[in-house]
Order: structure tokens, then C-alpha cells, then sequence
């Protein structure tokens, strides 16, 4: 068989249905062979979409994102989602065309050295170097990207070899990879221990982050804090492992958090962590985070126990192992509930002292929190959003309630602005029978606007509500609380006219700029057929609060 | 620890963190897969999360699809605990030891070209002799002095030969074994 062919046998074998991507000169085989492969191929606009779209499909379904492209810039242009798609622990594979090996190293025509590139930003890469290998490092790549801590793998082929012909055997099984043997099970005797500490706890919080949806564990997470009343927190990208609103839910933690939950953090005696890294969006200055607590950290990855924050009691394990069993151990000391009683008290009273809130505007201006509110009713809160990066990912993380795992995909770690479209039309090709809304920004759109074609082309019925301030807004509000309000920069100038643009690449394009009016142009935007920008004109300098700045504690938020 | 179920709870101002700097130098002895790009992957952990390496040594082991990577760094710079739990991220890295001073034997061999005039070229044959160092080549006016040692034997001898006037010096970094057992 053709190793190009035994290629996309191999990714069958591994239940890939779809993939995204660009083809070239180098992966010419590839697409040949991808002619009879009966896998659904989304030709993407450029190959940076294709790598958004594979995160977006795999952080909307849970399964492998698969992203293709050609050899030199085409798979230079990946570099920015697989370092997204590392920072986030998004299970994917980025398959690359090489040139020919007898030209590897001698500066060919579309050569890079995509390998050497990306190794500080991948789990794990591949380079073809025998035809034979490629269907055992299909199979390891995709092992690799969707098992312990998730990641992107990267395999490059050189195209003389994806040429050659090889005897394909299926790969089955667990892939012999011996230094590769990630941690399942947490230590039961730290388990306890932890069990204990925490109905000892008076002042407890718990703190879960993103690798509760990676290890599909938000049921188990929202068992674990239900055992008692135990307070709630979660990071930007741990939205949805615990439903909101709920009465144990402090909203989200860190630099755009609400005071309650940060404040509870810094207050608390006994911080529970679940698949969070305590990056430093959320612990501020690291000296006087959470200087009262006791940590136990809960992670499928050993290296992130004790990284910032050293851990008292450190469980290393998968979250839906590890849940389960502390929730028993806890439940099985029949822990005192009534001792939380004054550390309620203490969180309703935040609670009522500071609620998110802003001041809404008098005329039909629209703020931005209004445009959440908005969509979360437009939308009955249960689609799938995703988002770019700035102060309308802030306030949709705020103001959209989301109460369901992979209901909320952004870029969280690496901060991609033009993550949200691309996103967007990975999950909706994860996901056809769900409401798929792009919340995206006028500045990160732009930087991946040609990915309108796509979603006309390949019939990918997405929504985008573009929250559209005129700004790069989050620089403009950092020149503006810590630069003395020297905007340099930050104003978009004359924006295209994003209906007309989006009528020109065959969407149907809406404006709104009345209050009045903005819920009901989102429910004719949801109802209409095809794609849909809806272009909505919000205040141009409403700042995201409250806030902590950068470098400062939970104590001195602003705003 | 008790059994599941039981009252017996913990103290959380009981609870302690592990201490992160240990203070000492370390060796690391690495079995990695013999594949391309082993080494730049670690030399890349290394530098893009600012751990600093001493020495590194790479050889073949017994295993010929197994390389050994023997590399020492501060502990009192570093937290080795992080640095070991990074590097076994990488998948190519099978095992890792952290070996114990007492109970390794670690070696290292160093070439010292020095200059050797008529007057002193007696004294620095005196030295390589003290140390049980080879003369591995010789000029009008150099000798090339070939020692294997601890590294602290190795600093000591460069100590001596340092004002005879060294001209050139190779260290090949350490490499270690863990000892045996007497029993073994």
C-alpha cells in the first residue's frame, strides 16, 4: 500500500472523521491519497484556521482535532495553535508535509525545520525518516495527544516517503512508547489524607481549572462539591465543570474574577486545587496569594504539583479517577458541615457587597455586559460560545453563566486573539446539531477574516456576534489604568463595514447599535439559515472590572 | 493513616510542603531512546525554563537503541524535584536518576596541555605523578597530561598545573554509576 494511504488508513483506525487543512507541494501525496479516504477533508483559508478549527473541534467534542498542511510556511503558519493548542492541553495532531529527504537540510524550496521549530510547544513530534513508521506513529501520536495531560503532537512526512509503497499493518493496542507511561490512578493514602485535611477545614475553597473538561470529569467534580457545602471557584478555562449560577459558586477567580471568589482565596485556610496550574492570571503576586492556605492539588501532570504553588498534599492522577474516591473518603468522615456556617456568612456578605455589575447606560448605547446578558437570553444560555482574546472573552466568562463542560472554548493560556472563528467552525463541525455562536472581538476578527469563506464554502452554519468597540479594548484599557492614557495604537480606525464584508464572502450580514433592539437581532441571527455576523456597536471605552493588576494581590482589586 | 471512615482528622497547621532547594550539586543519569533530536529536546527544556546545566555528558549504554545522559546541576539554584518531573515529560526519556552522592561512583577525564620549559618540565611530571596522571603527548615545550578522576580531584590538579602556565584544558563533564551493593 502507499504510505500516503496507509496514512489516512491509520488515522481511521483511530476514528478521525474530519480533518482541517491546506494542501501544497509536499503533502501533494497526501491529498491524492486523501481523494479516496472517505474522511471529511475542511479546506480552511489559512493554516493557522486549520489548527484553530482542530482545537475548536476538540475542545467541543473531547475527541482528536486533526489539522493538515504543507511543508515551509505552510506549516510554519501552525505554530501559533500548536503552541495554543500546548498551553491549553487540547488533545491534537498536526500532520505536516516535508520536503523530499534527500533535500532535508540543504534550504529546498518550501523547506523549514517544522520538528525544530515547534519542539519547545508540542507534547510530543515525529519525524517520518522510514515510510514504514508512518502508521505506528499515527498511532502514537494520537495516543500521546489524548492521554494524560492532553497535547499537541506533531507528525512531519517527508513526501518521497509518503510516496513509497509499505506493508500496512493495522496498529493496535497501547503503543510501545517506554518513556511515556502516564499516571491514572491517584495514591489512595494521599487521597485520605486530603479526605481528612479538608473536613478539618474551616475556611475551604475549591479551585478547578480546565483540566476537569480535559479529563471529562465536571460530573464528578460537581459530585465532589456537592458532598458538602463546599465554596466553588473556577479559571477561565475550567467554566462549565461546575454549573452556574448555583449557591456554592463564587463566580470565576483571578485577574477578571469576581472579589468574592478572589477574596475567598485569599482568606481561605484550605485551597483545594483540580486540574488548575495557579498561572499567574490567577494567583497575581505569587508572595501573597492565598497566604492563610493549605494546598492540595489535584493534576493528571506531576510537573505542575509544587511548579508555583508548593503542595502540602499533592495527588498525582486523572480527575475522574481521583474525584470519585476523595468524595467518598470525605463523605465516609461524616464531616461537620455546620463548621462552614461562618465562612458563608462571610462569603454572602461579599457576595452582597460586591456583585458583578456595571452601570448600564441611560440611552440606547449598548454596553458590552448588556451584550452578554443579551446573548446568554437570545441564546437560552446553552450554546456553544467561543471567543478571541480581550476584555469580550472577560466579560463573557462573567456574564454568560455557563453551566455545562465544552459549552465555553477560548483561548485561555497562550491569549490568541482570532482564535473565536476558526474555534467556531471546529465545533461546529464536532458538534452540527448545536447552536455554535463565535463571540469575537473587532480586533481579533480581522486577523482571520478569510475564515468567512470557509464557513460558506464547506457549509458550516456558525454564528459571530462581533462585540465592536473600535479597539484593540483590553491594550486600550491597560494604556488607560497604567499608562497614563497614552493610547497609542489601540484605535482600529477605519474598520471595514463588517456587514458588508460579511454579505461580500456570501454570509448574511446584521448591525445593531439600539439596546432596544439587540435581543431581538440575535434571535433573528440564531433563526436565520447560513452564516451570520451580526455587527454590534458597543461603548468604545467601558473597561473590564474588576480587575487585578498585574503584579498586584487579590486584596487590591480595582474596580 | 488510618482506615477509610475513621474520625481521625488532620491538623491542617500539621501540614508541611516539601522543601524545594536541596542545596547540593546533583546528578542526574538519564536513560533516553537513542532518537533524533534527544538531545535538543532536553537542552531545550533546559533553556526555555532557565535551568542551568553544569555538566552533561552523552554516551551509548549496554542497550544499543538507549543512550545515557549524565548531567549535574545546583541544587541550590534549582528546584531538582521540578527538574526532573519536567524532563520526564519528554516522552524519549525512559528513566531518571537522581543518584546519591554516597552511594555513586562518578568519574571524569581531563586533558591540561601546560607549558613545560626545561626548568619546570621535572615539577609538572612530579605532579601528573602524584596524581596518577598519564603523560599522553609531549613537545619542546608542552606535555599533554591525561587524568580521570573525581571532580574534585580533577579541580585539584588544576589548581597545581594553573600557574605552570595551562594553555588549553578539556573536561569531558562527569559520568556516574550507582554503586553495588557488597551483597550483589
Amino acid at each position: 500500500m502507499r504510505a500516503a494511504d496507509a496514512l489516512f488508513a491509520a488515522l481511521k483506525a483511530e476514528g478521525v472523521e474530519h480533518i482541517f487543512g491546506i494542501p501544497g507541494g509536499a503533502s501533494l501525496p497526501l491529498y491524492d491519497a486523501l481523494y479516496d479516504a472517505e474522511i471529511a477533508h475542511i479546506q480552511v483559508r489559512h493554516e493557522q484556521g486549520a489548527g484553530h478549527a482542530a482545537e475548536g473541534y476538540a475542545k467541543a467534542s473531547g475527541r482528536v482535532g486533526v489539522a493538515f498542511a504543507t511543508s515551509g510556511p505552510g506549516a510554519t503558519n501552525l505554530v501559533t495553535p500548536i503552541a495554543d493548542a500546548m498551553m491549553d492541553s487540547v488533545p491534537t495532531v498536526f500532520i505536516t508535509g516535508q520536503v523530499r529527504t534527500d533535500l532535508i537540510g540543504t534550504d529546498g524550496f518550501q523547506e523549514a525545520d517544522v520538528t525544530g521549530i515547534t519542539m519547545p510547544v508540542v507534547k510530543h513530534s515525529l519525524l517520518v525518516t522510514d515510510a514504514r513508521q508512518i502508521p505506528e506513529y499515527v498511532h502514537q501520536a494520537f495516543h500521546i495527544a489524548s492521554t494524560g495531560r492532553p497535547g499537541p503532537v506533531l507528525v512531519d512526512v517527508p513526501q518521497d516517503l509518503s510516496k513509497a509503497d509499505i506493508d500496512y499493518h493495522p496498529a493496535a493496542g497501547t503503543p510501545d512508547l517506554p518513556g511515556y507511561k502516564p499516571p491514572t490512578e491517584g495514591n489512595i493514602k494521599q487521597i485520605r489524607l486530603a479526605a481528612k485535611a479538608l473536613a478539618n477545614a474551616r475556611r475551604p475553597v475549591i479551585y478547578g481549572g480546565g483540566g476537569i473538561v480535559n479529563a471529562n470529569a465536571a460530573e464528578e467534580f460537581r459530585r465532589f462539591c456537592l458532598s458538602d457545602r463546599l465554596p466553588v471557584t473556577l479559571t477561565v478555562m475550567g467554566l462549565g465543570a461546575f454549573p452556574a449560577p448555583h449557591e456554592q459558586w463564587l463566580g470565576m477567580l483571578g485577574m477578571h474574577g469576581t472579589r468574592t471568589a478572589n477574596y475567598a482565596m485569599d482568606e481561605a485556610d484550605l485551597i483545594v486545587a483540580v486540574g488548575a496550574r495557579f498561572d499567574d492570571r490567577i494567583t497575581g503576586k505569587l508572595s501573597e496569594f492565598a497566604p492563610r492556605a493549605k494546598f492540595i492539588h489535584i493534576d493528571v501532570d506531576p510537573a505542575e504539583i509544587s511548579k508555583n504553588i508548593p503542595a502540602h498534599i499533592p495527588i498525582v492522577g486523572d480527575a475522574q479517577d481521583v474525584l470519585p474516591k476523595l468524595t467518598r473518603e470525605y463523605e465516609a468522615l461524616d464531616p461537620e458541615t455546620s463548621r462552614l456556617e461562618g465562612w458563608w456568612g462571610r462569603i454572602r456578605d461579599w457576595q452582597a457587597e460586591w456583585p458583578l455589575r456595571y452601570d448600564d447606560s441611560r440611552d440606547s448605547e449598548i454596553k458590552p455586559q448588556f451584550m452578554i446578558e443579551a446573548m446568554y437570553e437570545a441564546t437560552s444560555g446553552d450554546a456553544v460560545i467561543t471567543s478571541d482574546v480581550g476584555q469580550h472573552q472577560m466579560w463573557a466568562a462573567q456574564y454568560y453563566h455557563f453551566d455545562q463542560p465544552r459549552q465555553w472554548i477560548n483561548s485561555g493560556g497562550l491569549g490568541t486573539m482570532g482564535f473565536g472563528l476558526p474555534a467556531a467552525l471546529g465545533a461546529k463541525v464536532a458538534r452540527p446539531d448545536d447552536e455554535v455562536v463565535c463571540l469575537a472581538g473587532d480586533g481579533s476578527l480581522i486577523m482571520v477574516c478569510q475564515e468567512l469563506a470557509t464557513a460558506v464554502h464547506q457549509e458550516i452554519p456558525v454564528k459571530v456576534f462581533l462585540m465592536n468597540n473600535g479597539h484593540f479594548g483590553m491594550v486600550r484599557q491597560w494604556q488607560e489604568l497604567f499608562w497614563q492614557e497614552r493610547y497609542k495604537s489601540v484605535e482600529m480606525g477605519p474598520s471595514p463595514d463588517w456587514p458588508q464584508l460579511a454579505e461580500a464572502f456570501g454570509w448574511t450580514g446584521m448591525q445593531c447599535s439600539d439596546k432596544g433592539d439587540l435581543r431581538d437581532a440575535m434571535r433573528t441571527a440564531l433563526e436565520t439559515e447560513g452564516p451570520v455576523l451580526l455587527d454590534v456597536h458597543v461603548s468604545k471605552d467601558e473597561n473590564c472590572f474588576p480587575m487585578i493588576p498585574a503584579g498586584a494581590a487579590a486584596r487590591d482589586m480595582v474596580g | 493513616m488510618g482506615e477509610p471512615g475513621t474520625k481521625d482528622t488532620v491538623r491542617l497547621e500539621d501540614l508541611e510542603t516539601a522543601s524545594r532547594l536541596t542545596g547540593r550539586k546533583h546528578i542526574l543519569s538519564l536513560l533516553v531512546e537513542d532518537k533524533p533530536g534527544v538531545l535538543a529536546r532536553i537542552a531545550g527544556l533546559f533553556s526555555r525554563r532557565g535551568f542551568n546545566i553544569d555538566t552533561l555528558a552523552v554516551g551509548p549504554t549496554e542497550d544499543p537503541e538507549v543512550s545515557r545522559i549524565t548531567l549535574t546541576l545546583d541544587g541550590a539554584v534549582h528546584p531538582i524535584d521540578q527538574v526532573t518531573k519536567q524532563l520526564h515529560k519528554l516522552v524519549n526519556v525512559i528513566k531518571i536518576r537522581d543518584l546519591e552522592p554516597e552511594h555513586t561512583v562518578a568519574r571524569e577525564m581531563a586533558l591540561f596541555r601546560v607549558q613545560a620549559s626545561v626548568e619546570n618540565r621535572a615539577e609538572i611530571m612530579q605532579f601528573a605523578e602524584i596524581f596518577d596522571a598519564d603523560i599522553v603527548d609531549i613537545s619542546r615545550r608542552t606535555v599533554t597530561i591525561e587524568l580521570t578522576g573525581t571532580q574534585d580531584r580533577i579541580d585539584a590538579f588544576e589548581r597545581m598545573i594553573r600557574p605552570h602556565g595551562l594553555i588549553e584544558m578539556a573536561r569531558t563533564g562527569e559520568v556516574a554509576i550507582s554503586r553495588s551493593r557488597p551483597d550483589q
